[in-house]
């Protein structure tokens, strides 16, 4: 799984640092194996979009990598460290430095945008009442969220809202990788280029790595550094876009060249700038 | 950065009169050092006139420690102290920019008195009471439009959705009821035998028995189980069918919610709550002239001769007669607490709490009023 290191990582080098390993997955369920030796490297200060057909198990993987699903076998590492291995007070730590942004947002329903932002400070950290404050409200207007928006029930938003205040929970204790589940799926176009932005703004000035999972094809073309794709239980290619554009894997192929897949490619071709 | 776990404290020295450096990590992860750390700018400062804040000492940076610097040259600013970075690293420079500090619109909700509170509460609860009882009516009425189109459209009527219901209400609710209503008969049939002994009356116990099981406990010991075990799960569905707009998805359909799910469900609880009811009488009996046989030394035999001359037809019909108009005030207020789920998990809770514990009161005032019907009929 050769790439070259990403363009626009602050820390970019000639050996990038390995900040998620994945070794030889297997993930099943009953009979089915889902994850079958599955490989990937996440390097830090990338953003990494995985794609992979609708039931491939690309959200397995995902939960796979935080720990909610059980593996068979194989190892994951994350910042360098054995997950598996760690003692629960270290893997706490671990997770402290990660975070994930849910599909439907995964936000509290009884607490407001703002505590929802606060929970993870509140529970981790001892800070003054102020700080957690504007802390908050920072993260809000990060997200491009309007400040009124801060004493909003989940149940109050709108979708967009809803992944924004999200995103704003995943970023507050200013994680080194966070984990985004298809932010833009259910977005408008506008929005969803909104959301874009607003990931590469944040992943350069936070230099955040950036795992995402999705089925937008714009998000690919736009913020990723390089495209991991799932099939059959395996990561079948990894690389820049281009070298997956050029890949004669048939799955690939049809994901890229395909009708709606082509027109952005031949567009973007046009464009020439991947 | 060798261990990325390793973490230096953030910390600050004064190399000259006007430069203070920075070092360490400026992040959260220091807490309320972080905080003391970011006010010692503003102290140290506050005694110069030209600050230089000398960054090239710090090996990390997050939001809040770049907040706080923020914060810090913001208050230094007021009190006529200029302030400037050096040796600040670029994607340093980047985040300082992004976290300009600024004040917050405050919140806009108001927050009036506690006495006012509660004051506003009580009022709301009250005229909550008066449109909860307006909208029960209303959705009775809604009910038997609804009885009255399926009864001539016969069609339309959801018989397969009836008979499910009537096995998950009635069918597997009889276990826990035979059991409940049992272990309540002989309590009741041991505390008679105990209390008339005295008198030398215990025979009398199996009246008692007879005439309290069949008139009042059977049913409203049945109504409360299935207040508590059916009404809740008829709001928890119809409530999270709400959330997910499923019911909204029938209703763009051209189906009626009424049709399709409430009725079938307080059809059942109409046709299961006597049968229930019955059996729940039944095993009232059979458990007080067990304990009769036990405490009382009264045969069987005898408990039943017994009782036959205690009880009449009448005195079973006034409990039975009652089942189906509590389960039709259960199923009315089960469903349309369900209907007024609102989008959260939490209002779910709410409405399935209050739809069991006014299901609950209900049926005990009903009861009420059917006592006082009975004695003023006679019956």
């Amino acid at each position: 799984m050769s790439s070259s290191p990403p363009s626009n990582s602050a820390n970019a080098g000639d050996n990038p640092e390995v900040i998620i390993s994945v070794r030889d997955l297997v993930v099943g369920f009953g009979d089915k194996l889902v994850m079958n030796g599955l490989n990937l490297d996440v390097y830090r200060g990338e953003v990494l979009g995985f794609v992979g057909g609708s039931g491939q198990g690309k959200s397995v993987l995902t939960r796979a990598i935080l720990g909610l699903v059980p593996t068979r076998s194989g190892h994951i590492s994350i910042f360098g460290k054995d997950r598996d291995a760690l003692p629960a007070d270290q893997r706490k730590l671990l997770e402290q430095r990660w975070g994930v942004l849910f599909q439907n947002g995964a936000l509290f329903s009884g607490l407001t945008v703002k505590q929802n932002i606060q929970m993870p400070m509140r529970e981790t950290r001892d800070l003054s009442p102020r700080l957690m404050d504007e802390l908050a409200m920072l993260k809000i207007e990060l997200v491009g969220l309007k400040p009124d928006a801060a004493d909003k029930f989940p149940s109050e938003l709108s979708g967009g809202m809803v992944k924004r205040a999200a995103l704003a929970r995943a970023l507050a204790l200013d994680p080194e990788l966070v984990f985004l589940d298809e932010p833009t799926s259910g977005l408008d176009p506008i929005g969803a280029a909104d959301f874009d932005d607003l990931i590469g703004t944040l992943q350069q000035t936070l230099g955040l790595t950036v795992f995402m999972v999705t089925h937008d094809l714009d998000s690919l073309f736009s913020i990723c550094d390089r495209v991991a794709a799932l099939a059959d239980g395996k990561v079948i290619a990894a690389g820049p876009l281009q070298e997956l554009l050029d890949s004669p894997h048939p799955w690939l192929r049809s994901y890229f060249h395909g009708v709606r897949g082509g027109r952005l490619t031949a567009g973007v071709a046009a464009r020439g700038d991947v | 950065m060798a261990d990325p776990n390793a973490h230096q404290p953030p910390d600050l020295t004064r190399s000259n009169d006007q430069r203070l450096a920075l070092v360490g990590d400026w992040t959260l992860i220091a807490q309320r050092l972080l905080e003391s750390k970011g006010q010692q700018i503003v102290e140290l400062g506050a005694q110069m006139h030209a600050l230089k804040l000398d960054l090239s000492g710090v090996t990390r940076l997050d939001t809040a420690g770049a907040w706080l610097i923020n914060r810090a040259r913001r208050q230094l600013g007021e009190a006529d102290v200029s302030v400037e970075l050096i040796q600040v690293r670029p994607e340093y420079l980047k985040l300082l920019g992004e976290t300009d500090y600024h004040e917050f619109a405050k919140s806009s909700r108001p927050r009036p008195s506690l006495m006012f509170d509660l004051l506003a509460d009580l009022g709301e609860s009250a005229v909550n009471g008066v449109k909860e009882f307006y909208r029960g009516s209303a959705f009775l009425g809604e009910f038997v439009w609804t009885i009255k189109r399926i009864a001539l459209t016969p069609a339309h009527f959801r018989f397969t959705s009836l008979v499910y219901h009537m096995e998950s209400i009635g069918l597997r609710g009889a276990p826990i009821i035979i059991l409940i209503n049992f272990l309540v008969g002989g309590i009741v049939a041991q505390q008679g035998i105990f209390q008339l002994q005295r008198f030398g009356a215990s025979s009398y116990a199996v009246d008692l028995i007879g005439i309290l099981v069949l008139r009042e406990l059977g049913v409203l010991l049945t109504a409360i189980m299935i207040a508590g075990r059916s009404g809740s799960a008829i709001t928890a569905e119809i409530g999270s069918m709400k959330m997910r707009e499923e019911i909204d998805a029938l209703t763009v359909m051209g189906l009626s919610a009424g049709e399709v799910l409430i009725v079938p469900r307080i059809l059942a609880l109409v046709l299961s709550l006597p049968i229930l009811t019955y059996i729940a009488d039944m095993s009232a009996l059979a458990g007080g002239m067990l304990t009769s046989w036990t405490y009382g030394g009264i045969s069987p035999t005898a408990f039943l001769s017994l009782l036959k001359e205690a009880i009449a037809l009448h005195t079973f019909m006034v409990g039975i007669i009652k089942a189906p108009f509590m389960a039709l005030v259960i199923g009315l207020i089960a469903s349309m607490d369900g209907l007024a789920t609102q989008g959260s998990a939490e209002s779910l809770g709410r409405q399935v709490t209050a739809s069991v514990v006014k299901s609950i009161f209900m049926v005990i005032v009903l009861d009420g009023f059917f006592a006082i019907f009975f004695a003023a009929i006679d019956y």
